[in-house]
């Protein structure tokens, strides 16, 4: 069973809203993705299958729309027109990311189709009762505007702040609109009601910076940029080493715990290095106490040393180890470590396999069977599910057409 | 006309929480829930002050006072939640926690995976408690794998999923992402499956539990890149990659973050298309911005360093409202890469929407917080109270909820039981 199965779910496909389509469609919507006649935008983003453009090998369409019927409308013709509300009459819920003030000028918008029912999700990059040129946002523009890039980049501050990979800034605004939907949908089921939600992009990201929004608001203070750890008023220790392999990894939190430097201690003497470690001295002091009260480094020699032996041990270990090997060796000794991977290694890493991050779906028309990303959660009685590859273009016309017709009749 | 009847005032009104998250990860995903009008009850240790959530303690602050009561992130991610404490040492506190768990719809924690479990309230005796109980755990790793054992805080759930990887300039380490992003997109996450839970359990009065990992959530979050990876081969890894300020995939250049007049100012700016490029050229108004060899895409994907350069150097002799006011004029996407008080104060955009409310909080007083970025037309969400004080609703909900009387739940307090 599905944990929207029967929901009905009319989308108008646009890079801005197509992952949010996909969240709920693998949790069993039946979302149904309307494109133009030349296909979405969305199919002309690479990667492409074998570096061949082509509308219906982009990597992009395949993946932010797996689970999805397709249909094709021209709403640009009256006919397309009436054959989109047709649909939207059928719908629970719309999603839509359009720029404020298009679907209007078609007819087609909240105001033109709403029935006590529908639920209406509009993503848009600033909301839409503010002005802002919704046509110029890009994911760049968006996260460099809304904050995260600001704190994102290096301690060498000549180097332009950055941006991340991975189109987050669409993404968050896509996890609203699921969030959005869902309490929609909730709140229907008690009063049987739909109504507009409206979706901010850049809002979004401006919620999704963790201090850099907060400090602000309570202590009216500006973080800056740090290598691979947090952007903080003032500058921090590293946190990111370099290990014997050359990859990297985040060592965390310095260890502080006498666990931890027990934990330290241990792992030294089983990698069989600990008399090459000099300082290993104070690990074992560490170890012995009952607490390490940070607050005394600088002040108190011992405690002072203790600490900077654990960052040292770190270094040492990395200084010797694989990024990988650093990883589980730390995380054994109880350290909250994390090797840096690029994805494709955490793909292929055995503790995501086991738990069944590869997901192999069929594209029956290639003959090929393709792994995908799977589930972002494990639910034990609605599974997350890919239940077909993303469509081909109109590929459900006939289909849905069809349905339509059958509920008119 | 208003209808009559059954208008939810509060879209989640109907739900109870019984709420043992913290930090961002958890409280984030709660937080949601409770501007919604869902009735959020944290569950607190008294022994340990609740400092299990190292955020009750630590900055910002809004004044010098300092304490478990005083830790502004807490307050940021627990707005419109109640707090009570209860010690699961004992056999009383046990008893009260299973009653709460008997008249809530949710059970959801953050803590490392088997700590529930071994608090006595593992998912069977849940489910004992209530049956169509829904409990959402969220963990680092996971409850199943090779590494669900191991800890995690944002950053180390970044490494390990490949954001931080996928975060950084040509040639150098990664960047990664200067604060806990997983934090909050794991607590978007562990929303969303309350929420489908909450769904599932409306229409069927089934409960279930849902086993969320950060980590694999983070990883979900490069679809394309991975399909390009099971697909072509090709890794994320490789000479010159990652290079995140550029755009590989939708081609387009220039696409960049560059200087701006002043100190650490920068703008940043992207072209969609030859039109956009040729718009750009038209603003920057120079001799080399009007060369055949830059008029085509692959022209300037293939001389993308030569082209940066040059428009660093046009964009440093200017202040970056002044870039972006120019190119979005011609129609070029163009934002500058805005510093905290600048979007928070300067930007209507976030002020305008009402992204900055103003909740009461019983010590601090009237503190800014994170709203919301969205707006419901009938059933909005709504920011006034601020976090709870340590056990600030213990005898509140005690005795609402649990039919305690005063004295009861003073008897409690003086046993330590609360």
């Amino acid at each position: 069973m599905s944990a929207l199965a029967g929901v009905r779910i009319v989308e108008l496909s646009h890079e801005r809203s197509a992952f949010a389509g996909k969240l709920l469609a693998d949790m069993g919507a039946d979302v149904v993705v309307v494109e133009p006649p030349e296909g979405s935008a969305l199919r002309r983003w690479g990667p492409f299958v074998d570096d061949v453009p082509d509308p219906e090998q982009s990597l992009a369409w395949w993946h932010y729309n797996t689970s999805k019927r397709g249909v094709v409308f021209d709403l640009d013709t009256e006919a397309g027109r009436a054959g989109f509300r047709r649909l939207v009459a059928s719908a629970d819920l719309v999603l839509e990311a359009e720029d404020p003030g298009r679907l209007a000028k078609l007819g087609l918008d909240y105001a033109d189709l709403a029935r006590r029912e529908l639920i209406w999700i509009s993503v848009t990059p600033f909301g839409r009762k503010l002005p802002g040129r919704a046509d110029l946002m890009t994911d760049l523009t968006l996260l460099a505007a809304g904050g995260p890039v600001w704190s994102c980049g290096y301690d060498d501050h000549s180097l332009p702040p950055v941006r991340g990979g991975g189109f987050q800034g669409y993404n968050t605004a896509c996890h609203y609109a699921v969030l959005s939907a869902l309490t929609a949908l909730l709140a229907r089921g008690v009063s049987g009601e739909g109504q507009f939600v409206d979706v901010s992009m850049h809002a979004a990201a401006n919620v999704t910076t963790e201090m850099s929004s907060y400090n602000y608001l309570v202590q009216g203070t500006t973080v800056q940029r740090q290598t691979g750890r947090h952007a903080m008023e003032a500058m921090t220790l590293p946190v990111q080493v370099r290990c014997a392999d050359g990859r990297h990894v985040n060592t965390g939190v310095p260890p502080r715990f006498p666990r931890e430097f027990a934990g330290l201690l241990g792992w030294l003497r089983q990698a069989g290095i600990a008399d090459e470690f000099p300082e290993a001295v104070f690990l074992e002091l560490g170890a012995k106490r009952d607490f390490v009260d940070l607050s005394k480094i600088g002040q108190d020699d011992e405690i002072t040393a203790i600490f900077t032996a654990g960052r040292e041990a770190l270094n040492f270990l990395a200084s010797r180890l694989s990024a990988y090997d650093f990883f589980v060796g730390a995380q054994l000794a109880g350290l909250p470590v994390g090797v840096i991977y690029a994805p494709e290694e955490a793909f292929e890493d055995a503790h995501f396999v086991a738990r069944g991050i590869q997901v192999p779906v069929e594209h029956p028309e290639l003959g090929r069977t393709i792994r995908y990303p799977g589930a972002p959660y494990r639910f034990e009685k609605t599974p997350w599910r890919i239940a077909r590859r993303a469509p081909r273009l109109g590929e459900h016309d006939e289909e849905v057409f069809r349905e339509l017709a059958a509920s008119d009749g | 006309m208003k209808a009559l009847g059954h208008v939810p005032v509060r879209a989640l009104g109907h739900v109870r929480i019984c709420d043992f998250t913290g930090q961002l990860a958890g409280a984030g995903a709660t937080k949601w829930l409770a501007a919604f009008g869902a009735e959020v009850i944290r569950i607190e240790d008294p022994v340990k002050q609740g400092t299990w959530d190292i955020l009750r303690m630590m900055p910002p602050f809004v004044d010098e006072r300092r304490g478990t009561d005083f830790g502004g992130g807490f307050n940021n991610h627990n707005v419109e939640k109640l707090g009570i404490t209860l010690n699961l040492r004992t056999e009383r506190g046990r008893e009260l926690l299973a009653e709460l768990v008997k008249k809530s719809d949710v059970v959801a924690e953050n803590f490392a995976a088997g700590v529930l479990e071994k608090l006595g309230f593992g998912y069977e005796r849940l489910k004992q408690l209530k049956p169509d109980v829904i409990y959402v755990s969220n963990c680092g790793f996971g409850h199943v794998g090779p590494y669900k054992s191991f800890k995690t805080w944002g950053p180390v759930v970044q490494a390990v999923c490949g954001l931080t990887f996928s975060s950084g300039l040509r040639d150098r380490e990664p960047a990664g992402w200067g604060y806990s992003y997983m934090d909050h997109t794991g607590a978007y996450y562990m929303a969303i499956a309350i929420l489908l839970a909450l769904l599932h359990r409306q229409r069927t009065g089934e409960g279930q539990w849902v086993d969320l990992s950060c980590t694999d959530a983070g990883l979900t979050l490069h679809g394309p890149t991975l399909l390009d990876w099971t697909v072509n081969g090709r890794p994320l890894l490789r000479p010159g990659s990652p290079d995140s300020n550029r755009s590989e995939h939708p081609a387009r250049a220039p696409h960049g973050i560059y200087p701006a007049a002043g100190e650490d100012e920068w703008v940043a700016l992207a072209c969609r298309s030859d039109a956009e490029w040729r718009a750009l050229a038209g603003v920057v108004g120079a001799a080399w911005a009007r060369e055949a060899r830059f008029a085509a895409l692959a022209g300037r994907l293939g001389a993308q360093d030569e082209l940066d350069a040059k428009l660093a150097e046009w964009t440093r002799a200017r202040p970056k409202a002044e870039t972006v006011a120019a190119l979005q004029a011609a129609g070029v996407p163009a934002a500058p890469v805005a510093k905290p008080p600048e979007r928070v104060d300067g930007d209507p955009a976030t002020a305008g929407f009402g992204l900055w409310p103003t909740a009461r909080h019983s010590k601090m007083g009237e503190v800014r917080v994170d709203g919301l970025p969205v707006h419901f037309a009938k059933t909005d969400w709504e920011i006034a109270r601020g976090a709870p004080c340590l056990g600030e609703h213990t005898e509140e909900v005690l005795t609402r909820l649990l039919g305690l009387s005063r004295e009861e739940v003073a008897k409690l307090r003086a046993e330590g039981v609360v």
